[in-house]
């Protein structure tokens, strides 16, 4: 293979201050902000659905298997960033064969396996086994056999077996909580375990990935709610669009306090790295974090929902505005990942100098491999939509 | 912990162990790991297929080429194991010391590095290199290492006035408590009972997890290979006796080579005659790289 060096290049003139000779180049790029962010879509979507189990929130059922359906469709597409960016993606089954027991990396495919196969495959199937029953009998060719063979084939839909479905499906969704915490929370401790790295090193990390996940995957069903149903030509059910919204702004607060707290806590900490990560977030990441993440992503959305909530506004703007609000978190939380992924690479552990990332257009860890990865759960879920349609009506009586 | 499960697999694993080794450590050779992959392959070409067994056996050889002897008995001690040349791990600790007073930061060492180990020539990696630091009268600090000083530092005038100046050699400290070996997900980094932490091309996957982990920047992905790189004190020639490339051309001294636990050693004496520092060392990664008359600016 012919090494591509020649872009380092111009990287040259972009170097501020000193740093190491090997820092030039990034080595986790926008893939690796993906990851973070298609992983949070799943655990925040999952937390919403638990909400409606657990919790009992009633407004929210209209999303229950919808934010399912959503979470299992991001949760294929999530390990795939993470295998494009492999120098080696033909070895990564090694990280199954031999894992190094104290890599917090190596428990990836643990915590994935986990939770794709434990939490996710079997909530849904539980939850949708009477109807694909039901519908199977109904239907002919290959939506029958398609629907037969995804509820594997059983015929109980006897009440014994459905309430034993339901208790099943509220055991499995309490232990899928922590477990979608587990998953989250995880990939924060990739980064927040990097003692060599005092952007990422932090025990709040971890907790902070969380609550921007929740967040995030509330959003996100908030958009999909809203889009499905005006692409069914269905009315929006106000009561479960205000809980969306004031779920998605008490998750708002907490993530908005956890991350004041953490500016504060490296702030009067002022340790040895405080002057470059000053410097850091004062220039190069001005933008997408003072700017995006904490302005447009957070700040705006608050006030917006605020306002839409404490004012006597019709139902029809507030629709707007919880939407715009939805569609402003994602960008914020996007350029989180961008900000801890990137922004940790940015200045140099000299803490003398900073770095720059160039994106590039082609190749593997280019923006067009990137936008299809993060397009490709949205036709996942369309897919999952036409399989197992989530929608009241299309439940049996 | 990795590493021994590893030992013992490939000691168990006979059929890779009947033959008389061939020195994997050849005179010519400036890369241990990848005479030790071609044997690797060699040795195990249809036991790879035979599961986990074998890829485990692969990275013993990567770690441990060539052993002597040791598949003869039935469950041999892992601590008891003999490189190419008689080389036994466990007789060994390797340290290096570095005089930042002595070095005049012509770069002989970062060049002879590149040259003994096929270190890609782009000023983009670097297994070794060095910093020039000048302290300015208002108290800054400037840094700088064009090329990893290859070429030597250009007489650039700075506008204040110079109150101190020096080079510091850097290179990758050999970790006592490696955060690169810690997060590696495969184990593909490992530290060997000398004290030395080496990268297993074969096992590499590419990820940059260590890249990550190192506090000292001492590690790379390799352009064309995709897998990391980084210092290994020259394995290939102090399992023969010698010392690092770099250690061998410093005209100054500036670079000390030896053994941590020998009387005789020049390290031992070097520690004795000097205020001795080490990088980063809040971080207790314990570095096995020493420095005398480190200055507070060095990072
Ligand atoms: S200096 Fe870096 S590469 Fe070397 S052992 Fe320590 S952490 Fe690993
Ligand atoms: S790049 Fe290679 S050596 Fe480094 S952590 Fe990943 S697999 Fe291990």
């Amino acid at each position: 293979m012919e090494p591509t060096t020649h872009h380092l290049y111009s990287l040259f003139h972009e170097i501020s201050g000193y740093i190491y000779p090997n820092e030039i180049e990034l080595h986790w790029k926008l893939l690796i902000v993906i990851y973070p962010y298609l992983t949070g879509l799943v655990a925040g979507a999952f937390i919403l659905a638990s909400l409606v189990k657990v919790f009992n929130v009633q407004q929210l059922k209209p999303t229950y298997r919808m934010s399912l359906l959503t979470a299992l469709a991001f949760l294929i597409a999530a390990p795939l960033p993470l295998l494009a960016h492999l120098g080696h993606p033909e070895k990564s089954y090694e990280i199954f064969l031999t894992p190094n027991t104290t890599s917090a990396m190596a428990m990836f495919g643990f915590v994935y396996a986990w939770y794709l196969g434990a939490v996710l495959l079997l909530e849904i199937w539980l939850d949708y086994r009477r109807d694909l029953v039901l519908w199977a009998r109904k239907e002919k060719g290959v939506k029958k056999w398609l629907h037969k063979a995804l509820s594997l084939f059983s015929v109980d839909i006897y009440d014994k077996a459905v309430r034993f479905d339901k208790k099943f499906v509220k055991i499995i969704t309490i232990i899928g909580i922590p477990s979608a915490f587990l998953l989250h929370g995880y990939v924060g401790f990739l980064f927040g375990s990097i003692k060599a790295n005092p952007w990422w090193s932090s025990v709040l990390m971890p907790i902070v990935f969380l609550f921007s996940a929740i967040v995030s995957g509330i959003a996100l069903m908030l958009i999909i709610y809203m889009i499905v149903t005006m692409m069914k030509e269905r009315t929006v059910d106000r009561a479960c669009l205000e809980k969306l919204a004031s779920f998605m702004f008490y998750a708002m607060i907490v993530d908005f306090s956890l991350e004041i707290l953490d500016f504060m806590h490296r702030i009067y900490e002022s340790e040895e790295s405080i002057k470059i990560l000053a410097e850091l977030v004062s220039g190069k990441l001005f933008v997408s974090l003072i700017v995006i993440q904490l302005l447009i992503g957070m700040i705006i959305p608050l006030m917006a929902i605020a306002g839409a909530k404490l004012f006597k506004i019709p139902f029809e703007l507030k629709k707007i505005v919880y939407f715009v609000s939805a569609l402003l978190v994602q960008f914020g939380i996007f350029s989180t990942r961008w900000n801890v992924v990137i922004g940790g690479q940015l200045f140099s552990k000299s803490f003398r100098g900073l770095t720059a990332y160039k994106m590039e257009f082609l190749g593997l860890e280019g923006l067009m491999v990137s936008l299809a990865i993060m397009i490709l759960p949205l036709f996942i879920l369309w897919f999952l939509f036409k399989v197992l349609p989530p929608w009241d009506d299309a439940r049996n009586p | 912990m990795m590493n021994n499960k590893i030992i013992n697999n490939k000691i168990n694993n006979k059929s890779l162990n009947t033959e008389k080794p061939e020195p994997i450590i050849d005179s010519a050779g400036c890369d241990s790991v990848r005479y030790d992959s071609e044997h690797n392959d060699a040795g195990c070409d249809a036991g790879r297929r035979n599961f986990v067994n074998c890829a485990l056996a692969s990275s013993a050889l990567m770690m441990v080429p060539g052993m002597l002897g040791a598949g003869e008995e039935e469950k041999p001690d892992p601590n008891e194991l003999v490189l190419g040349d008689g080389y036994r791990p466990k007789d060994h600790k390797w340290g290096m010391g570095i005089d930042i007073s002595k070095c005049i930061g012509c770069g002989r060492c970062a060049d002879a590095c590149k040259s003994e180990n096929d270190v890609p020539r782009e000023p983009f990696y670097f297994r070794t290199w060095v910093e020039r630091y000048r302290i300015l009268e208002n108290g800054e600090a400037v840094v700088d290492s064009p090329n990893g000083a290859i070429d030597s530092f250009d007489e650039d005038k700075l506008d204040e006035r110079i109150i101190r100046s020096f080079f510091v050699p850097k290179l990758c400290n050999q970790c006592e408590h490696p955060p690169c070996v810690q997060v590696c997900p495969v184990g593909a980094s490992y530290r060997v009972e000398d004290g030395v932490v080496l990268v297993d091309r074969d096992y590499c996957v590419g990820c940059s997890y260590c890249l990550q982990a190192c506090p000292y920047g001492a590690r790379f992905l390799h352009p064309e290979t995709r897998t990391a790189e980084k210092c290994t004190f020259c394995y290939h020639r102090i399992v023969k006796g010698l010392v690092p490339a770099c250690v061998e051309v410093c005209p100054t001294q500036a670079r000390i080579f030896g053994e941590m636990e020998k009387k005789s050693s020049p390290i031992i004496r070097f520690m004795r005659m000097n205020n001795i520092g080490v990088l980063k060392h809040s971080l207790n990664t314990e570095p096995k790289v020493f420095y005398a008359n480190l200055d507070k600016e060095v990072r």
